[in-house]
C-alpha cells in the first residue's frame, strides 16, 4: 500500500498510531491533548479498526486519575491500552504511572506537553508536566515535529512491547500537537510490521486471569520491598539497545533514521546546544544559518530522555566541543540546574571521571526558555551560542525575556532572521467566527497534499470566547519547514476583518514588497481614505502590493451570512502565486467537498459560488506616494490612575505582553481586579438602544445580560444636570423610591450584540408591535458618539444604597452594582448572568473559588479580568486552584476565615473593657443577615479600628489584622457540571457533608463547555456530545437529589430564564444558610446548538417540559409536619421532545440515526416523567432535619 | 350488486377515488401500510420542500462552521457525526421504500424555490421511482411591480421545464388565486401538466393576542371547504381532458360523492385523517358504496361529472359569488295570448 502525505496535526499524528495499535483507550478531557482522544473516539464511533481487526474501545473516564486507574486495570487483564493527556492531567496520573512501571505494564501514553499551573494556569507548552514524572519509572521519548510524533508514536509502542518498560511519548503542547504539516503517513500493514506479535503475546501471557491465577499489587514489608525493586534493573538497562534497534527497524522500513540522541551540525563545532522538544527545528536553521556565515555550531537533539544514557549522548558530542548550554522548557525553583542540564553534567563527569583520555572538559551551562509557549525565535538561538563564546557565559540563563530582576536574561537581536527567500511566509487576521483558521487549515492541506511544497500551518487564538481574534501563520516551502516559530517577516498580510486596520499593528510583520489582501467594504478607490496613518505608512514606505475584496459582500450574496473564509481564500490563492489559478480554484473546491460535503449540496453550491465570485471582486489598489490619513489607529484608553494597569495591564491588551521585563510583574500572580473595562473591544455590530416611554422597568434586560453591559440606576433627577445630550432618563415608579429617575443604559463598546436583553424585554409598543422598551440598533459612529459620553456619564451616577433597595424582586435586584463585567464569556452566554447577580447580591463581601473551566477562564484569563470593585473599593476576591479541588479549595477559605473569626472574636472579647459592652455586643452578636445589618456592622468594625488605634495592647495590635473578618464573608464555589459530576465529585460530596457555610454555585451547561463540548455526568440521556456522538445512552445524574438526601444541605435547581424570581430567591437562601448549600443553575451554552438570542426564553420550555425542574430544598424549613423540598415549577406540559428539537445536540441525532433517535428520545421522556413523579412525592415528604448546625456557626 | 369504484387519475388506474392527499402522516411507512389497508387507492407523499432542506444544510453547516476553530481550548464544540440525512436522501429513501411495501401507485410530491430545484428534484423523485409528481406550487406575491402575468409565467415556465425534465405523469396542486382559473387551467394543461390538484390549502397566519406575536398554524379544514373545489372542478370538468382531483375538505362519503358528481377523478384526503385515522378511509369507501347503491349507480365512472356545469340542471349556479334572490321567471310561458 502506497504511502499518502497527509497533512495532519501532532495530535491526529499521535491519535492515528495509537488508535491503531490499542484495545482500549481510557481518556479524560484536557488542553492541548483533548483532541487525541476525540478523534480516537470519532474513529471508534465510526468502527475504525486497529491493526488487529477490532475496534478499539473508547471511554472518557471522571478524571485523569481515573483514567489512569482503568489503563492499568486493562493492562493488568491483558488489553493493549493507551491514554492521552497533558499537564495537571499527567500529574493525576502519578500514582498509577508508578504501579505501572512497578509492574512492567507495557503502555504508551502520548502526552501533549504542556505547563503545570504555578502563580498562573497556562494551556501553553512547557515541560513542567513531564519533567515532574521522569522519577516514574517511565521511558520518556521526545518528538520534536510532526511527522516525528507519528514514527515515534510507534516506535515508542513497539519498544514499550519489546522492553515492557512502559513509554511516556511527548511533544510540545500546540506547537507540534495543533501545527498542521505535512508527513508520509504510515499504513496500518506499517503498523503491524513493527509491532511483533510475539510481544503482544507475551503480554497476555503476563495478564491475570483465573485460569492461571496470580496476585499482583501486594503489600511489601522490609524484607523484601527493596530488593524487588532493583529486580527490574535490567529492563531498563535493555530500554536503549533495544529502543535503538526499533529505531534502525523503523529506519529499514519507512527510511527515517532516528537515534536516541542526534547531532546536528559541522564535526568540528566548538559549541552545541542541547534540548529536546519543537524547538530543535529552530534551533536546526539557526545552526545552518550560522554555519553559512562560519560559525562551528552544533546540536544534541534529546531523543530519549529516560532512561538518560550517558555514554550515548556523550559519544553523540563532537569531540571538539568547547562549550555546552544546556536548554530546559522547564523551571526548577532552588535546584542547582534543570532536569536536562543535570542529566547533561552528570553524564559529563560520569564519562569523563570512566577510563579513557579525553581533552578538557567542555564549560557546560544550563538556560530556561520558551515557558508557557514563550517564543524562541533563531535570533535567541543565535543569542545562546554567542553567550558560549563569553568567557564567563551566565549560568544559569534565560532566554526570550528580559529579566531586569535577576538579570539571568540573554539579550538579542530580534533583526536576526534565518527565514529563506523561498518560502511563502504568510499571516493572516481573522476573527474566530469568520472561518479565517478552517480556511487556512485548508490551503495547508491543498497545497501540502497536491503540490511537491511543503507546508506548515499553526493557529493563534486569543482567550476571549466572543469576538476572538486569531492569527494563522502559514509556510509553503520547498524544504520541510521546521521553523517552529511564528512569522515576524512575511511576504503576504491578510486581514479579514475591515476594522482590524484601526486596531491591529498588522503590517509591522511584513517585509519589503510583500502583499496585502484587505477585506474592505470599500473599493479601491475609497479604501485608501478609510486607513489609519500606521497602515497608510507601511504600505508606502515597504511597497507593499496592497488589494481589496468586498468578501462580506461576495458571502452574503453566495447565501453565506457572514462566513467570509472560501472568498478570503480565493484570493489568497489567486495572488500568493503557488499555483496556477485554475488549478487552486479546482483543489480549492475540491477541498470544500471535502470538508463540508456531508453537509449537503446547498452548502457546497453557496460555497462554489463564493469561489467563483471571489475573483471579480478582487482589486488591486493604487498606493499614493504620500500619507494622508489623519486618524491614527485607536490605542488603549487607561482612564484611572493606576501605575500597574498603564505600565502592565494596557502594554498586554496591546499586545505588547512579551516585551514585558520581569519586573513589571507580580512575583505570586497576585493582579488588581476589575481591569476589563479598559479593554473596549467593541465587537457587537448592533447593541441594545432603551427607549425609556413604554419601559416598565421590570430590570429584566440587565438581569440576563452576560456581560453586565446593560444597566439599570436610580437616582436624584437633579444629576440630569450633567448629563450628555441623547442621555435617556424617566421617572422611577417603585414606591420605595419616590421621586428618583432611572435610566437604562448600554456600554457600547462592550456589548457583544447578543440581543438576549431585547428578546426577555415583555414591554412591547402598542403602535409598532416589533418595537420594545430596548431594541438592537446598528452601532454605527453616529451611535457610538452618541452612546459613548452616556455611558461615561451612567458610570458617574452614585450606586444606590444597598441597605434600602427591595433586592429579593428582579427590578430591586437590578439596581445594585454588578461587580463582574464584560468578561470574555461568548456572546450570550448562560453562566455569567448567574455570576452577575452572585455578585450584585453578595459581591461587597464575596469570597470565590472557582474551579477550572469555562468560568475561571472568562473570569481569570489575562490581560484583563471582569471582577471588579465597588466605589468603596470593595468588590469579589477570587482564586482558581485547580479542576479537581474546587470544593475543597472553597471549604479551605471558610475555615480560614472561621479561624479568623474566631480569633478576632477573642480578641474582641479580651479588650471588652477598653472597647465597652455596646460595641462588643454589637460585634459578636449582630445576626447580619440583611444589608442594612451587614452595613450597621461595617460601621462597628470602623469604629473598632478607630478604636484600636488608642489601645496600646498586643491584642489591639493583632485584632487590626483580621478586624474585616467580622463582616460575615460569604465563600462562593462555582464551576462547572465537568468540576462538580465528574472530576471534583468526591471533593463535592465530601464538602456537603461538612456541613459547612459555603455556596456551591454549579454552572451547568451539561457538557464539559471549556475543553470543547464532552460529555460529563450531567449530559442527559438522548443528548449527543463528544464522547456521546450516539446519542448518550444514559440519564443525567441528579446531584440535586443527592445533596438533598444529606438532608442539612439547602439545594435549589434553578434556570433564571425560566423563573428569574426563583432564582434570586435561591441564591438569598442559600447565602443566608449558614450550613451548605448547593445551586444548581441552568446554563445554556453554545454546546447545544441553541439560538442563543433566544436562549434565556428557551430555558422556559426546559422547566416547562419538565427537562429542568425547579425546586428548592430548606432545611431550616423541615420539622414535625413540615415538606421542606418545595418544587417551584408546575407538572410538565410540553413533550420533552418540542423542547429537545430546538436544540441541535437532541435534533441532530435525529437526522443521522432516527431509530435510535426515538428511542432515545422516548426513554429521555421516561427519564423526565419519572423524575416529575418521584419529586412530586418528594415535594409530599414530612421531614424533619436536626439542627446540627449551631455547633458550625462561630 | 357490486359497485365499480375504480378510477382514473393522472393516467394510473385507481382501484377508488380515494386518495390519501400530502400530509405529513404520510412521512411514515407504518401509516403508509395502514392507509393501504384501509382502503386509499394511491398515497400522495408529504412534499419535499427545497427550502427546508435548503435551510437545514445550512443550519447544520452553519452550527459547526459558527462555532468552530474560535478558542484555543476547544475548536469545535460538537462530534462530527456520520451522516447528516440532509437534502433529499431521506425523502427519496422514503419513495423507495413506499414503492417497495404498497400495491397502490405512490405519487411524489415536490415544492422548490429554483428551477434547477425543482428539476432536479422531480428527476430524483421520478428515479426513485414515483408513479407520478405532483408539484405543490405556491408563491405569496408580495412585491408590488410583480404582475399577475410575470407570476403566471413563473408557474408555467416551471411546470413546462419539470414536465421536460421527467416522463411520469404529472399533476398540478395550485391555490384558487388565479383572476382567471379556466384559462390558467388551460395553460397549465398546455405546459404538460397531466392533472390539476384543486386547490392547495395554505398553512395561514394568525396573531396570538398573549403574546402579540404572527403564529402561522394549520388548521384542520372542514366539510364546508369543499364547495371551492367543487365550484371550480364543476367548471372546468368540461373544459379540460386531463385530471382534476379534489383536496380541502373531504371528510364524509357524501363530500366525496359530491365531488365525483361535480367532475372530480379523486379526492384526497388529510385533515379527516388527522381526525379520525387511517380507519376512516374505510368508513368513506364503505359510504360512498352504500350511497352509489342505493342511489343505483353502477359505478363512479357513471356518475362522475354527471352534474359538472355542462350537466347540471343549473348551470348558472355554478357561476353565482352572491346570494342574490331566485330569479323567478315570470314570463316566457310561450306565445299562449
Amino acid at each position: 500500500m502506497e504511502r499518502s502525505l497527509v497533512t495532519v496535526d501532532g495530535n491526529e499524528a499521535a491519535a492515528y498510531i495509537a488508535h491503531l495499535a490499542n484495545e482500549v483507550i481510557a481518556i479524560y478531557p484536557i488542553t492541548p491533548a483533548s483532541p487525541m482522544g476525540e478523534l480516537a473516539d470519532a474513529w471508534s464511533a465510526a468502527g475504525r479498526p486497529n491493526i488487529f481487526g477490532t475496534v478499539p474501545t473508547v471511554i472518557e473516564m471522571q478524571s485523569e486519575a481515573g483514567a489512569a486507574g482503568a489503563v492499568h486495570g486493562a493492562l493488568q487483564t491483558g488489553a493493549l491500552t493507551t491514554t492521552f493527556t497533558a499537564s495537571q492531567g499527567l500529574l493525576l496520573m502519578i500514582p498509577n504511572m508508578y504501579k505501572i512501571a512497578g509492574e512492567l505494564m507495557p503502555t504508551v501514553f502520548h502526552i501533549a506537553a504542556r505547563t503545570v499551573a504555578t502563580h498562573a494556569l497556562s494551556i501553553f507548552c512547557d515541560h513542567s508536566d513531564v519533567m515532574t514524572v521522569r522519577m516514574c519509572g517511565w521511558a520518556m521519548l521526545c518528538s520534536s515535529d510532526v511527522q516525528e510524533v507519528q514514527d515515534f508514536a510507534l516506535i515508542a509502542q513497539a519498544a514499550t512491547l519489546a522492553s515492557r518498560v512502559p513509554f511516556l511519548h511527548f511533544f510540545d503542547g500546540f506547537r507540534t500537537s495543533h501545527e498542521v504539516n505535512k508527513i508520509e503517513q504510515l499504513t496500518p500493514d506499517d503498523v503491524r510490521a513493527m509491532i511483533d506479535l510475539e510481544w503482544v503475546r507475551a503480554h497476555r501471557s503476563r495478564a491475570l486471569t483465573p485460569d492461571r491465577p496470580a496476585i499482583r499489587g501486594t503489600a511489601q514489608n522490609p524484607d523484601v520491598f527493596f530488593q524487588a525493586r532493583e529486580a527490574c534493573n535490567p529492563f531498563y538497562s535493555a530500554v536503549p539497545e533495544l529502543l535503538k534497534q526499533t529505531m534502525d527497524r523503523f529506519a529499514d522500513l519507512f527510511g527515517r533514521r532516528y537515534d536516541l540522541f542526534e547531532y546536528v551540525g559541522p564535526p568540528d563545532a566548538d559549541r552545541v546546544v542541547v534540548l529536546m522538544g519543537s524547538a530543535c527545528g529552530t534551533v536546526e536553521e539557526t545552526i545552518e544559518a550560522l554555519a553559512a556565515a562560519g560559525e562551528k555550531v552544533g546540536m544534541v537533539k534529546v531523543r530519549l530522555f529516560r532512561p538518560f544514557v550517558a555514554e550515548r549522548f556523550v559519544a553523540a558530542l563532537p569531540k571538539t566541543v568547547r562549550a555546552i548550554a544546556v536548554l530546559d522548557r522547564t523551571k526548577e525553583p532552588g535546584a542547582l540546574g534543570e532536569p536536562l542540564y543535570q542529566d547533561v553534567l552528570t553524564a559529563l563527569i560520569h564519562a569523563w571521571s570512566g577510563a579513557g583520555e579525553r581533552g578538557p572538559l567542555p564549560r557546560v551551562i544550563g538556560g530556561r526558555y520558551g515557558l508557557s509557549s514563550k517564543e524562541f525565535t533563531p535570533a535567541m538561538v543565535k543569542a545562546v551560542f554567542d553567550e558560549l563564546k563569553q568567557p564567563q557565559p551566565k549560568n544559569p540563563f534565560t532566554v526570550g525575556i528580559v529579566d531586569d530582576v535577576t538579570h539571568l536574561s540573554l539579550s538579542y537581536d530580534p533583526s536576526f532572521s534565518t527565514e529563506r527567500e523561498d518560502v511563502v511566509r504568510a499571516i493572516f487576521y481573522g476573527l474566530g467566527s469568520d472561518g479565517t483558521v478552517g480556511a487556512n487549515k485548508n490551503s495547508v492541506k491543498i497545497i501540502g497534499e497536491n503540490t511537491p511544497l511543503h507546508a506548515q500551518g499553526y493557529f493563534v487564538y486569543d482567550s476571549k470566547k466572543s469576538g476572538s481574534i486569531t492569527i494563522s501563520h502559514l509556510r509553503f516551502g520547498p524544504r520541510p519547514i521546521r521553523s517552529s516559530y511564528l512569522i515576524s517577516r512575511a511576504n503576504f498580510v491578510a486581514c479579514h476583518q475591515f476594522h482590524f486596520v484601526d486596531r491591529l499593528e498588522m503590517l509591522a510583520a511584513a517585509e519589503p514588497g510583500a502583499t496585502f489582501l484587505l477585506n474592505s467594504p470599500y473599493g479601491p478607490d475609497e479604501v485608501w481614505d478609510r486607513l489609519p496613518v500606521e497602515v497608510q505608512e507601511q504600505l508606502i514606505s515597504k511597497r507593499i502590493r496592497f488589494y481589496v475584496v468586498d468578501a462580506v459582500k461576495v458571502a452574503q450574496e453566495s447565501g453565506l451570512g457572514g462566513r467570509i473564509n472560501t472568498v478570503m481564500q480565493t484570493c489568497f490563492f489567486a495572488l500568493a502565486n503557488i499555483l496556477p489559478r485554475e488549478q487552486a480554484i479546482a483543489e480549492i473546491k475540491d477541498a470544500i467537498k471535502k470538508t463540508y460535503g456531508k453537509r449537503g449540496e446547498t452548502v457546497l453550491k453557496r460555497n462554489f459560488q463564493a469561489v467563483d465570485a471571489a475573483l471579480a471582486a478582487l482589486h488591486e489598489v493604487n498606493v499614493p506616494e504620500t500619507v494622508t490619513a489623519t486618524h491614527r489607529r485607536v490605542g488603549v484608553q487607561i482612564d484611572v490612575d493606576d501605575d500597574f494597569v498603564k505600565r502592565v495591564t494596557a502594554r498586554m491588551i496591546e499586545g505588547q505582553g512579551d516585551l514585558l521585563p520581569v519586573s513589571d510583574l507580580p512575583v505570586d500572580g497576585t493582579f488588581p481586579t476589575g481591569t476589563t473595562r479598559f479593554e473596549k473591544r467593541s465587537i457587537a455590530l448592533e447593541i441594545p438602544i432603551w427607549d425609556p416611554k413604554i419601559c416598565i422597568q421590570c430590570g429584566l434586560c440587565a438581569l440576563v445580560c452576560p456581560h453586565a453591559t446593560i444597566r439599570s440606576k436610580i437616582y436624584d433627577p437633579a444629576v440630569l444636570s450633567n448629563a450628555p445630550e441623547g442621555f435617556l432618563s424617566r421617572p422611577y415608579t417603585g414606591k420605595e423610591h419616590p421621586g428618583m429617575a432611572m435610566t437604562i443604559q448600554v456600554a457600547p463598546d462592550d456589548c457583544t450584540g447578543c440581543g438576549i436583553c431585547v428578546d426577555v424585554c415583555p414591554a412591547v409598543s402598542k403602535e409598532v408591535a416589533k418595537h420594545k422598551a430596548i431594541n438592537m440598533t446598528p452601532k454605527d459612529e453616529a451611535l457610538l458618539e452618541r452612546e459613548r459620553p452616556c455611558w461615561d456619564f451612567f458610570r458617574t451616577i452614585p450606586e444606590v444604597d444597598r441597605s434600602v433597595v427591595k433586592i429579593e424582586t428582579v427590578k430591586g435586584s437590578q439596581l445594585l452594582q454588578p461587580l463582574f463585567e464584560f468578561s470574555g464569556a461568548c456572546a450570550g452566554c448562560g453562566e455569567t448572568p448567574y455570576i452577575k447577580l452572585m455578585t450584585q447580591l453578595f459581591g461587597d463581601r464575596l469570597v470565590i473559588a472557582n474551579a477550572t473551566g469555562c468560568s475561571s477562564i472568562y473570569g481569570g484569563n489575562l490581560p484583563t479580568t471582569p471582577y471588579s470593585q465597588d466605589p468603596q473599593g470593595r468588590g469579589p476576591t477570587w482564586a482558581n486552584s485547580l479542576f479537581e479541588d474546587n470544593a475543597e479549595f472553597g471549604l479551605g477559605m471558610r475555615l480560614s476565615l472561621d479561624a479568623q473569626y474566631e480569633y478576632a472574636a477573642r480578641l474582641v472579647e479580651a479588650l471588652a473593657g477598653e472597647l465597652g459592652d455596646v460595641l462588643v455586643r454589637g460585634l459578636l452578636e449582630s445576626p447580619q443577615e440583611t444589608e442594612a445589618e451587614i452595613a450597621e456592622q461595617r460601621a462597628r468594625v470602623a469604629e473598632l479600628r478607630r478604636r484600636l488605634a488608642e489601645i496600646d495592647r498586643p491584642e489591639a495590635r493583632q485584632l487590626v489584622t483580621v478586624a474585616d473578618c467580622l463582616v460575615r464573608k460569604s465563600v462562593w464555589i462555582v464551576g462547572g457540571d465537568g468540576w462538580a459530576y465528574d472530576i471534583g465529585f468526591g471533593g463535592l460530596d465530601h464538602v456537603l457533608a461538612s456541613g459547612r457555610d459555603v455556596n456551591i454555585l454549579v454552572l451547568d451547561t451539561e457538557v464539559y463547555s471549556n475543553t470543547g463540548g464532552q460529555a460529563s455526568k450531567a449530559t442527559p440521556r438522548a443528548a449527543v456530545a463528544k464522547f456521546a456522538a450516539n446519542g448518550k445512552a444514559i440519564g443525567k445524574k441528579d446531584l440535586g437529589m443527592i445533596a438533598v438526601d444529606y438532608g442539612n444541605v439547602y439545594v435549589a435547581q434553578v434556570a433564571m430564564g425560566a423563573q428569574p424570581l426563583q432564582t434570586i430567591k435561591a441564591f438569598q437562601e442559600a447565602e443566608s444558610y449558614r450550613g451548605t448549600s448547593l445551586i444548581l443553575a441552568y446554563s445554556h451554552c453554545i454546546a447545544h446548538g441553541i439560538d442563543m438570542t433566544t436562549a434565556m426564553n428557551h430555558q422556559k420550555e426546559a422547566m416547562t417540559s419538565g427537562y429542568w425542574p425547579l425546586f428548592r430544598y430548606d432545611p431550616r424549613t423541615g420539622g414535625e409536619g413540615q415538606r421542606p423540598f418545595k418544587l417551584d415549577s408546575r407538572k410538565p406540559t410540553l413533550p420533552f421532545k418540542e423542547f429537545a428539537m430546538k436544540e441541535a445536540r437532541y435534533a441532530m441525532l435525529t437526522r443521522t440515526n432516527p431509530e435510535h433517535a426515538e428511542r432515545l428520545l422516548g426513554l429521555a421522556q421516561k427519564d423526565i416523567d419519572e423524575r416529575w413523579r418521584f419529586y412530586e412525592q418528594m415535594a409530599g415528604v414530612e421531614r424533619s432535619v436536626p439542627d446540627l448546625l449551631q455547633e458550625f456557626r462561630a | 350488486m357490486s359497485v365499480d369504484l375504480s378510477t382514473q387519475y393522472l393516467g394510473l388506474e385507481l382501484k377508488n377515488p380515494l386518495v390519501v392527499s400530502a400530509c405529513s402522516l404520510g412521512g411514515k411507512l407504518d401509516n403508509l401500510l395502514r392507509f393501504e389497508d384501509a382502503g386509499a387507492a394511491a398515497v400522495v407523499l408529504p412534499s419535499l420542500f427545497e427550502e427546508q432542506i435548503e435551510h437545514d444544510e445550512m443550519a447544520i453547516h452553519n452550527f459547526y462552521e459558527f462555532t468552530s476553530e474560535k478558542y484555543p481550548e476547544a475548536l469545535s464544540f460538537f462530534p462530527e457525526l456520520g451522516d447528516y440525512n440532509t437534502g433529499a436522501e431521506s425523502y427519496l429513501r422514503l419513495v423507495e421504500e413506499a414503492k417497495a411495501s404498497l400495491r397502490i401507485p405512490v405519487i411524489g410530491s415536490l415544492n422548490g424555490t429554483s428551477v434547477g430545484g425543482w428539476t432536479d428534484y422531480a428527476r430524483r423523485i421520478e428515479g426513485a421511482g414515483a408513479d407520478a409528481l405532483e408539484l405543490n406550487i405556491y408563491y405569496v406575491v408580495t412585491d408590488p411591480e410583480m404582475t399577475a402575468t410575470d407570476v403566471e409565467e413563473r408557474y408555467l415556465d416551471l411546470v413546462h421545464a419539470v414536465r421536460e425534465s421527467i416522463s411520469i405523469p404529472l399533476a398540478v396542486k395550485i391555490g384558487a388565486a388565479f383572476s382567471a382559473l379556466p384559462n390558467m387551467a388551460r395553460k397549465f394543461a398546455n405546459a404538460g401538466a397531466d392533472g390539476l390538484v384543486l386547490f392547495n390549502r395554505f398553512l395561514q397566519p394568525d396573531i396570538d393576542l398573549e403574546s402579540l406575536r404572527v403564529h402561522p398554524h394549520l388548521v384542520l379544514s372542514t366539510s364546508e371547504e369543499l364547495r371551492l373545489p367543487l365550484r371550480w372542478i364543476a367548471i372546468l370538468r368540461p373544459q379540460l381532458e386531463i385530471s382534476l382531483a379534489a383536496t380541502t375538505g373531504v371528510h364524509t362519503a357524501a363530500d366525496v360523492a359530491k365531488l365525483l358528481l361535480a367532475g372530480a377523478d379523486a379526492t384526497m384526503i388529510a385533515s379527516a385523517l388527522y381526525k379520525h385515522g387511517p380507519g376512516h378511509l374505510t368508513t368513506l369507501l364503505d359510504g360512498l358504496t352504500a350511497w352509489l347503491t342505493e342511489k343505483e349507480y353502477e359505478s363512479v365512472d357513471q356518475m362522475r361529472g354527471s352534474l359538472s356545469q355542462i350537466n347540471a340542471p343549473d348551470p348558472d349556479a355554478f357561476e353565482r359569488a352572491n346570494y342574490i334572490k331566485t330569479l323567478i321567471h315570470f314570463g316566457d310561458f310561450g306565445a299562449t295570448t
